[in-house]
Formats: structure tokens, sequence, C-alpha cells
């Protein structure tokens, strides 16, 4: 062993057991970190002064018990959210190829544009000659928004994908009670994210299930047959939760049209297209475009997001309020149903207020950054990588499709592990061991055991590269039957294989206090 | 373009790899007359840094935030102070830029907030479970209502006169699709009698405490009458820290209590994102919506967190699923989660009180003017004032001085209460603020 010159050893040293225990149960960066219950001692991490009042304007109605909450000062409420963040995955540490979910890079310039005085210290319902800048920013993004897509018009309001969903469909209803038809029935391809079905009973109607064809691409013939008089609308994903983009979008949107039905499709794909295809020139009649995928607002650890949904001539009118309109003295908001320009039916409000402007403020930023010319070439950086990720990968896993090139998403099945022992689940968590978030698995349905591909174009060739050996080398062992890294995988993650049975069986939802300690208090 | 890392060099290694003459052959299938060039896109092109931080902090200083003026609006949404630490957690890349949790082996960080943030909700409103955040207060009163007709299998429901209009007209969007919504009469200042519409086709009666006018509702009376028809009571909060100081809706019976937890963590946005609070009793748990997380051990037996009871929802149910949600609020809650744990229950009795004496206090001096008229006697840090003309030129006229009065009623209700004005307080108002205010008004009234 080298010693420096104060006698201090300062070669590598032994390794370190990974059998040993070690005595505070931390390993290294790696910290154990109880719920923030467990840490009461009474402490408070802010000063505010002890101000008493009486129950004279309380209506009766003071608080008798304790909430229960625990006390900690500054430094450990910050200690505790760091060391928990340390146990997360995330884009700015990692590829993140969740096929669907576009985990794509999160531009720092958004986040502080977003906390702009203006736009983030800005109340809702301030008066509106003192919001005009907001306005014109939400102006701006519509014009943005229908711009890419080719579409008329755009409601801004609702708050995630599938509240998008279900204002596009809302939308449709309302323009089939308009002429005074009654249509219960609309068509949902097998491969459909699981928002489009439950959108659609949530709106009140009724699912009609349309198969997939076996090269991945909806079943344009089964679909036309199933059209009638009591069909209000189909909802199409594309390009489809398969990769594909279907080609016969604009027939399927023609025989949609002539049965009197309307043609919703899911943009959660949009950003494969952005900037190349305009989704009013194939026909669509609403569209929802998650901001917090396209356009790049952050996902947070499940949001928050949101869901404009552009809207063609045919819907236009329905869109929900808040409506956004320019008169002699600037932009106004009309937030009264009765209140509606002339033309406008307005069907509806999705949300108080007028929608997720934090996430308007940060796709702005994004548009503005990339500009038409970015917008376009990261879809096409997002279709190329993908396809770069099939063409290395194919030989050794098994892609359902074919040879064709794909979108943004490389989608394979499991019959490459066929008699191997190794399923999709362990293959994916062995990703985790290798420093990988897995990509998204059993989903699309029409896949079995699918694998869903997405790296976005966040990603240098070098890191597709490394990623790319990563999972040659590991569909290679697993076909070998070299099974010892997917048994039981991850190993090296902050928790192995959690029991999500017996958190079903018995829901523990909540910290409660000790009953003990509590009866000696 | 500063965000995209490949070369062109990378490009043409990459297509050479998958063996295609350009990047527009992997787009084949898409129909050639729907390939537009980029001409098509009448828009700008890429621009730096710099000058979209120009552009966008030009509009943005068009805007009064409320900080840069005295400032009293509220109606659902509302000025608090929230600690430097909050921001600067959420923005910790692991939290800001992962995804829902649906690998709980790499995503403990957040799995064990939103436990943390479950529990914090159901103490808050003395309920026994709350799920992990739905979009935001008027979402939630929305999903309240439908978990309602689910449950009662009754297809109508009662809203209070004093439930906030954008959350009546969000209920009603939803909620008329399958049933009946009436709204009882609007009575500012004073409670409607709800309890005579109730009948044994009710659902639920859905009243907010305090309501849109400011007042404090008793809960339990309304609560007893709904039960003892079959009827469900939600209750809803749109000022959380009320809770800080008042009875939760669990001690008064309710069975769901539907919130805005924007008070708590998260800025004001013009209106969003925010995080809705969704929280109810034990057995009617397989009902909820949205996500839930749950305690387990892993195989090693050690404690940890994951999604559970997923059999609810859209990704595993499809058209049976209780809720279409799938993103919900997830930075919005951590933001929240930590505020409140930076409060701690001394710190949000004192925050609840400190905003109950401020309001008390504004209340006092413009009730004192003459021609004003306190319409709202029992409030926590919000009430409504009659002035002796309307209140929306009467908020223009004090903007243009420089003064944000507050919410007229008309800009909610378009018809019948023009005089109305509903003005909150918190603890970020000064004595300067509320000397602003009443000057300004006397010059205008």
């Amino acid at each position: 062993m080298s010693m420096n010159n104060q006698g201090r050893p300062s070669g590598a040293g032994e390794a370190f057991p990974a059998s040993i225990a070690t005595i505070s149960g931390d390993r290294g960066l790696d910290h154990e970190e109880s719920l923030i219950f467990e840490l009461d001692h009474g402490a408070v991490g802010v000063d505010l002064p002890d101000v008493k009042v009486g129950d004279d304007r309380l209506g009766g109605l003071r608080r008798k018990g304790k909430v229960g909450l625990p006390g900690l000062s500054e430094p450990e409420v910050i200690r505790h959210y760091v060391r928990l963040s340390r146990m997360n995955y995330a884009i700015d540490s990692g590829l993140y190829p969740l096929g669907s979910c576009t985990m794509k890079h999160n531009p720092r310039l958004n986040e502080k544009m977003a906390r702009l005085p203006g736009f983030g210290d800005l109340h809702p319902l301030a008066p509106q000659s003192t919001t005009q800048g907001a306005l014109e920013l939400i102006s701006q993004l519509m014009n943005w928004l229908t711009g890419l897509t080719g579409m008329p018009a755009v409601a801004m309001s609702p708050k995630a994908g599938a509240h998008g969903e279900l204002c596009g469909l809302l939308a449709i209803r309302a323009a089939i009670a308009a002429r005074g038809e009654d249509r219960k029935r609309i068509l949902v391809p097998e491969s459909a994210h699981g928002t489009n079905p439950a959108t659609a009973a949530f709106a009140g109607f009724t699912v009609d299930e349309v198969p997939a064809k076996p090269n991945g691409h909806v079943d344009a013939d089964a679909l036309k047959a199933k059209l009638g008089p009591d069909v209000a609308a189909i909802m199409l994903t594309n390009p489809n939760t398969c990769g594909l983009f279907e080609g016969e979008v604009i027939e399927i949107a023609k025989a949609v049209h002539e049965a009197g039905a309307y043609f919703y499709c899911d943009g959660a794909n949009f950003n494969a297209i952005a900037g190349k295809v305009r989704p009013g020139d194939l026909g669509i009649d609403a569209m929802h475009i998650n901001l917090h995928k396209t356009f790049s607002t952050p996902h947070g650890g499940g949001g928050p997001g949101a869901g404009p949904v552009v809207l063609s001539e045919r819907l236009a009118a329905y869109a929900p309020i808040p409506l956004l309109v320019a008169d002699g003295k600037g932009l106004r908001l009309i937030e009264d149903m009765a209140a509606a320009p002339d033309g406008a039916k307005p069907f509806g409000r999705m949300c108080a207020f007028h929608g997720q402007m934090g996430m308007f403020t940060r796709a702005l930023t994004y548009m503005l950054s990339h500009g038409r010319d970015g917008v376009r070439q990261a879809s096409e950086d997002a279709v190329l990588s993908a396809n770069y990720i099939l063409a290395s990968l194919k030989d050794v896993m098994s892609a359902p499709f074919g040879d064709g090139p794909c979108m943004h998403e490389a989608l394979f099945d499991d019959s490459f592990l066929d008699g191997t022992g190794v399923t999709t689940l362990d293959f994916a968590k062995a990703m985790i061991d290798e420093g990988y978030h897995p990509m998204t698995m059993y989903f699309p349905l029409v896949v079995h055991g699918a694998m869903l591909i997405e790296p976005t174009e966040s990603e240098s060739k070098a890191s597709l590269d490394r990623f790319i050996h990563v999972l040659h080398t590991l569909a290679t062992e697993a076909r070998a039957k070299k099974t010892e890294r997917f048994a039981g995988a991850p190993h090296l993650a902050p928790r192995r294989r959690l029991d999500e049975t017996a958190a079903a069986r018995k829901p523990v939802l909540r910290w409660k206090p000790d009953p003990l300690k509590q009866a000696a208090e | 373009m500063r965000y995209l890392p490949l070369t062109t060099e990378d490009r043409r290694a990459m297509l050479a790899k998958i063996g295609a003459p350009d990047v527009d052959a992997l787009f084949r299938d898409v129909p050639k007359s729907a390939l537009a060039p980029l001409s098509v896109f009448d828009l700008p092109d890429t621009q730096g840094e710099l000058e979209v931080e120009r552009a966008l902090s030009k509009l943005a200083a068009r805007n009064v935030a409320a900080g840069a003026a005295p400032f009293f609006c509220g109606a659902g949404a509302y000025k608090h102070h929230v600690p430097s630490a909050v921001d600067h957690l959420i923005q910790r890349s692991e939290f800001l830029t992962s995804y829902t949790p649906y690998q709980p082996e790499i995503a403990q960080g957040t799995l064990q907030y939103l436990f943390e943030f479950q529990t914090q909700v159901a103490l808050l409103t003395g309920m026994d479970v709350a799920n992990a955040s739905l979009y935001d207060g008027s979402t939630a009163t929305a999903e309240a209502v439908l978990m309602a007709q689910r449950i009662t299998k009754r297809g109508k429901t009662i809203l209070s006169g004093g439930l906030h209009p954008h959350y009546a007209e969000t209920v009603e969007t939803v909620a008329s699709l399958a049933g009946v919504v009436s709204r009882a009469p609007v009575t500012p200042g004073s409670a409607e009698d709800i309890i005579a519409l109730i009948d044994e086709e009710t659902a639920c009666v859905v009243v907010q405490s305090p309501d849109v006018f400011g007042l404090i509702r008793n809960l339990r009376p309304i609560a007893d009458a709904a039960h003892a028809k079959g009827a469900l009571l939600i209750a809803v909060v749109t000022e959380i820290v009320s809770l800080g100081l008042l009875e939760p809706p669990g001690a008064q019976g309710a069975d769901i209590v539907a919130a805005e937890g924007q008070s708590i963590g998260n800025g004001l946005n013009f209106g969003g994102p925010y995080v809705g609070l969704f929280a109810t009793r034990e057995k009617f748990l397989r009902q909820m919506p949205g996500r839930l997380c749950g305690e387990t051990v892993d195989a090693e037996g050690r404690r940890g967190y994951v999604l559970t009871l997923s059999t609810r929802e859209q990704h595993i149910r499809r058209e049976k699923a209780t809720s279409n949600i799938c993103t919900n609020s997830g930075l919005c809650c951590l933001a929240f989660t930590i505020h409140l744990s930076l409060l701690g229950e001394e710190g949000l009795t004192r925050l609840a009180r400190i905003n109950h004496a401020k309001a008390s206090a504004l209340a006092g001096k413009l009730a004192a003017l003459p021609g004003v008229e306190l319409v709202t006697d029992a409030f926590f840090n919000e009430f409504t004032i009659k002035l002796p003309k309307p209140a929306a030129p009467v908020v223009e006229a004090l903007a243009a001085k420089g003064v944000i009065a507050g919410v007229p009623v008309s800009r909610l209700l378009p018809r019948g209460f023009d005089n109305l004005l509903i003005l909150a307080a918190t603890e970020t108002n000064t004595d300067d603020d509320f000397a602003a205010l009443i000057d300004a008004l006397k010059g205008v009234i």
C-alpha cells in the first residue's frame, strides 16, 4: 500500500466484501431513509410569529384535535428529500427508453422562464388588464399548435393527455347532439393506450375493439366494416403504439366521415412527426398533444402534464370555455358560457381557470428554442435513433413486424427468449443492474411479451452504441441460457423486486402512529 | 441545435447501418401527399437561449405579478409564501426528470414521497385514505361525484350554491352525462337550505367550506341528512391552509374530500399546474380514482413502496376503469409534501392563525368604510363585501392605481351579484398593503 507524505494511505486498498453488512445500514452514497413521520422530534422548519386568534369569526368550527404532522428543521427536511431523490432514475442521469412515454431532455431554460414572476406568480383571476402578457403567451402557443398540426382551432384547458381525450370526445358528443343524432359506439384499436377506452366509457360511449393486422397496423377493412349509423367516432393513435405510421389513415378518415362519424387521434406519438406531417392533412377532427411528451415539459415523477386539443372546422365551435378572443382592447378570456361569441357553442368546462399555464410557458420556450427547423430535426433524429436500435438489435432480439422501418419506437416481442426461462420482466429488470431504466414492457397488448424502446432525439450516437451493446449482450447471453444475470434481477438497485401482490392484498396506503407510543403520550 | 446531440456525420453513419438512403426513407409509410416541406410551416426558426429568454421576459413583464402589488385575489387560488427549499428540491433532476414510478426498484424516491403525501392529505382532511393526487381541486370534485354515483348507483347530484362556480361547471360537464346535476340557490354569506333538496335518488351533496364567498360551513348536519337518505357528502376545500385552524371535513362526517392543494408548496401559475387532493373512507377504497402508493417489502424483506390496486386503473382495466386519469400532479405533490414537512404541526397552525388574523383585520377596516358591507361573518382568510356600486369596474380602476383588489363575483357569476367583491388576505399581506387598498378604494366608491 502506498502512503502520501502525511502517512495517510493513498492507494486504492482492498475491495470491501459485498457480503459484510455495514454498521449503519447505509452503503457509501446509498442511504436508507425513514419516513418523514418517523423523524419527528417537535422541531419546526419555518419561522412564523405566534399570533392568537379568537373564535368569534370561526363559526364554531375551530379545529379540536391536532393534525398529527411531524416537526423537523429545514436542514433535516432538505436532507430527507435529497436522500429520497438519490433512489430515483431520471433522464438527466441516463437513457430512459420508455416507449410511448417520450423521456426526452428537459431544457432548464424552460424551468427558468416558467418561474419568471410575471408567469409563476400570476393569479388566474387577476384583472385581465394585468395579465395581457400571459394571454399573449397562450395565443402564441395556440399559433404554434395549430401551425404544426394544420388544424384551425385548439382548446387549451385540458390538464393531461387523458383529459384532452375527454375534451375531444365531449366536443364530438356535442357535435353529434347538435345534429340531432344519437351515436353511442366508439371504435378503438386493440393496440390503443388504456386511456382511450377508459375515456370513451367516461364520456358515456360504448367501446368496440378493432383488431390489428399481423403487420402491426390497424385492420382498416375491419374498421370500415364496423362503421355504421351508431358509430360516433374512432380513436386512432398515429403513429400507433407499435411504433408504426398508419399509412391508410387518409382512406380511414374518408370512410369515417362518410359514415357521419368523427376521427379522434391520440397524439401521444406526435413527437415522431412534428414538423414533418400535419395531422390536419390526414383528415383528423381532434387530437390531444401531450406537452409533457412532444414539447418536453418535465414528467416530474408522474405529472403535471398538459393536453391541449386541436380541433377541425367541424368541431371547433364546441370547444369548452374559457375561450381566448382578441378585441379592440387586447386579448380577453371568455369564461362564461352565455357570453360565448356568435357561432361558438361550448360543451362546458374541463377545469377551474385556464389550463396548465406553467406547462404552456415551458412548451413555448421549447418551441421558440427549437424553431420549426429544430422541431423537424428532433422528429427526424427520434425516428433515426429508433431505427438504428432496431437495425442493431434485430439479429438477436425478435422484431415482430419484419424488416420495415419503424417510427420513433422500436418494438420487440419475447419470442427470442423462448425456451430460455427468461421473461420480458427478467430481461427488463436486468437492464436496471446495467444502469438503465427498462423499456416499456407488456405494451402494446397486441404483441406477446412486448418491449417498446423509445430512445428519443436526446441521445448521442455513443450513448446509443453503449445501450445497444448492453442489450445485444444481454440478449445473446439469454439465448445461450446464461441466465444468472436475469434470475431475481435487479441485484444492484436501491431495492430488489418488490412484492406487489402483498401490497394489493393488504393495502397499507399511509403511515400510522405507533399505537403504543401514542398511548404513552 | 443545442439540445440535439447527433452530428451530421453520426446521422450518415446511422443511416448506413440501417441501410436507408436518407431519413425520409424511414417515413415511407406516410402518404407522399402528407409529407410536408419545411416551408409549409409558417413559424420561426431556431433561436439561442439569449433570444428566447428576451422574448419570454418581455411577455412576463406585461403582467402584474401578485408579489409586485398590494394583492387580494383568492377564489380558488391563493398567494402564499413558499420556502426557498421547496423549489430548490423539486428541481433536483432525480425528481424533475423521472417518469411515473412503474419500476419501483429505481423509483423509491418518488414512491416514498407519494406515500408521505397520501398520509399528509389523510391527516389534514381527517380521512382514512388519500390517493397520489388528481389534476386539481375542480377535477377532483368531478371525480368525487362520479365515484359517489358508482357507490350509490344513483344519478342525482346536488351542488351547494357556495361551490366555486368553475368547480360547479366542471362537475356539470362530466357528471350530467350519466345523471342529473342541480345547483342549490346562491346565497352569499349564508348557508342555503340544501338539506331540503336531498331525497332517495340523491347520490351526493357537494358542499365547499370555506365556500367561494369565504363562508365557513357547518358540514355535520348536511352529512347526517345525506346519510339518512343513503347519499354521500362530498366536502370541497379550495384553501387547504384553512385546515390548520378549522375542524377537518373528516370530523364532520364527509365521505369524500376533494380539495385544491395549490396553497401549500405551489405558486399561482395563472391557474395551473395545481394539485388535486382526494381522500375518502377506507370502505370506499376500491372505488377511488387515480394512483395509490402502498407499502410492501422487497425480495430481501426491506420496506419499500409500489403503485398498488392498479386493477382500478385505465392501463389494466381499460373501459372498466374507475377513471381515465394517467398523468397526475406528481411534482406538485412533492412541492406540497416538502412545504408541509417544513411547516410541521406548529408551522401550519401558526400559518393558519396568521391568515385568519390578517383577514379579520382587513375585514374590519373595510366594513368601517361608508357604503361597504361585510357579507361573510364567519371566514378563514377570505370574505365577501358588498360595495355601493358594481365591483368589476372598481377592481379595474384600482388595478390602474396599482392595487389588485380581489375577484369581483361577477367574474364567476355574471348575473345578479354585481356589487360583491371577494377578497383574500394571507401571511404575505402587510399593513402597507391594507392602507393602499383602503386609500385607493376610498377614491373610487
